[in-house]
């Protein structure tokens, strides 16, 4: 839990505002209130990351930068297309190769119609491909990426297979 | 009539090595900046067998994507059917009797085991040797006649299930597996260590090739043997235990050399360790029901879930997003060896291009999970 704590701290300079009470439970959901940007800590067993950070698309090279020097390493970036709420979803993944396991999972929203987030390969060489990839799969533009096209896809392709709107 | 090429030092070209290269192990494309045998940049292009795993797991169920798990890392398919066991099971929250906790063990361990001598054999192959494919093929088809037993598939297993597995063991399948880690135990020393691991010619070849720092690990997220051959002790079965590993006596080997003799040995030690694993959980089978009670339809509830396991390649990742709808949200698929090739173009730059194909076999390369 030590290291848990120590990165609670490092992030919390991101987040003046104190962070509201709230569960996961129920997160992303059509109802659910929206959540204050900041960190919130989970249960490992249930949802297999400690820490749940929330930022703005500006705050997620900062934040990167913040984990870079906690020592961590980027596990993975997904995209979710909310369709009924109009965004896009990134979500990067953190993890430690050393010393205590701590997952933080950390999270930002773009309007479905201007995808841009800034990347975060200037930071973390492994972005490279997962951001590629995430473009690839959904559209979404990482700013000042060096390389920014298709990966997995043909490179010719006009279409994003992951939007939920797409039709084949 | 032929016009011999003079290139000016300074001069450079570019090679295609694949898609279909012998050396890529399937389709693998990297595209070689080469100053004559030197290579100045390496691009590795993926995609040629993607299939959009992802979209697939949209579209069906949490069970019906079960088949197709084992159809990415296609040597270990027995770790990536864990792997989304778990991570449903997780969501779910699904209870797994004991004595399927310890089948699935003992049948990932064991494909484990099948999977590093599979990659013996065709490492070796690329470097040149054609003996040692013989030998693992004669050891490994008795895993894979083990796992048929118990899997009714030789490579494409789709045996876990929500809650379980798909089939009990029986005496017979724990007596041949006895007997297997016997035999293999008997010809290691001789046939593996003796012929190949201490030989002249395999020691130049990939001794002090291929440098990998611990800290380029880091930050490119390698795994596995890879990060294990850097000198980084991290293995999920210790650092995130799982199932019932923590029940379980064994060594994670590393080797803080970080070339790709590092990782050979990372990847000759892990054998033995598996066969302990295995010995340790035959010896300790308790009895009972192989399927825990699950729900006919599944509907976790919506939030966000990841869970990982090791695989023969490394760290192996579901983030799954669940809206409490009956199938997957989301699926993301972080596989190993896509965070470990990402890596090859910063390595192999200045390298030999007969060393660069050495070296890529270390990394263990299967590209159906590298595109899914």
């Amino acid at each position: 839990m030590e290291m848990l704590e120590k990165t609670r701290i490092a992030l919390a300079g991101l987040f003046p505002e104190p962070v509201p009470p709230a569960t996961l439970e129920g997160e992303g959901g059509q109802d659910a209130p929206p959540r204050e940007a900041g960190a919130l800590v989970t249960d490992p067993v249930k949802h297999g990351s400690h820490l749940d950070v929330l930022c703005r698309p500006d705050q997620v090279v900062a934040v990167a930068r913040i984990m870079d020097s906690e020592g961590y390493f980027l596990e993975a970036i997904s995209g979710v297309d909310w369709l009924d709420k109009q965004q896009f979803e990134v979500i990067y993944d953190y993890n430690r190769l050393d010393g205590e396991h701590c997952r933080v999972m950390v999270r930002t929203s773009v309007p479905r119609d201007e995808p841009v987030v800034p990347t975060v390969t200037g930071v973390f060489p492994a972005a490279d491909w997962h951001e590629r990839e995430t473009f690839d799969f959904y559209g979404i533009q990482f700013q000042d990426h060096p390389n920014l096209i298709r990966i997995l896809l043909p490179e010719d392709a006009d279409f994003y297979p992951l939007r939920k709107d797409y039709m084949p | 009539m032929t016009v011999p090429v003079h290139l000016r030092h300074d001069e450079t070209f570019v090679l295609n090595l694949g898609p279909q290269h012998p050396a890529t192990h399937g389709v693998l494309r990297v595209k070689l900046t080469m100053d004559g045998e030197y290579i100045v940049k390496a691009e590795p292009v993926l995609g040629y067998i993607h299939r959009m795993h992802e979209k697939l797991a949209e579209g069906g169920t949490f069970a019906q994507f079960m088949p197709n798990t084992a159809r990415m890392d296609y040597l270990h398919a027995l770790a990536f059917n864990h792997g989304w066991a778990l991570v449903v099971e997780k969501a779910a929250g699904i209870e797994v009797p004991e004595r399927a906790e310890y089948i699935r063990v003992i049948t990932v361990e064991l494909n484990r085991i099948a999977s590093h001598l599979l990659w013996w054999a065709a490492f070796l192959l690329d470097l040149g040797g054609f003996t040692p494919l013989l030998y693992a093929f004669d050891d490994r088809e008795k895993i894979i006649d083990l796992l048929e037993r118990v899997t009714g598939s030789r490579l494409t297993y789709c045996y876990m299930r929500f809650g379980g597995v798909y089939n009990d063991i029986d005496d017979e399948f724990i007596a041949g597996t006895r007997d297997f880690i016997k035999r293999l135990r008997g010809r290691m020393p001789r046939l593996y260590h003796d012929l190949v691991t201490h030989n002249i010619i395999l020691i130049k070849r990939i001794k002090d090739i291929g440098f990998i720092s611990a800290e380029q690990c880091r930050r490119y997220g390698a795994t596995g043997p890879v990060a294990r051959g850097s000198g980084i002790s991290y293995d999920i079965r210790k650092n995130e235990p799982y199932s019932v590993y923590p029940e379980f006596d064994f060594d994670i080997p590393v080797f803080a050399e970080g070339d790709s003799m590092a990782r050979y040995m990372v990847r000759m030690h892990e054998m033995e360790q598996s066969m302990r694993i295995i010995e340790q959980a035959l010896d300790k089978l308790p009895g009972g029901p192989v399927m825990g009670k699950a729900p006919k339809v599944l509907k976790p509830g919506a939030g966000y879930y990841y869970s990982a396991v090791e695989t023969a390649r490394g760290s192996l990742g579901h983030r799954l997003v669940c809206n409490g709808d009956k199938n997957p949200y989301k699926l993301k698929l972080r596989s190993p060896t896509f965070s470990n090739l990402s890596l090859f173009g910063e390595v192999a730059e200045g390298m030999l291009l007969a060393d660069a194909l050495a070296f890529m076999g270390s990394l263990d390369l299967v590209i159906p999970e590298i595109d899914r």
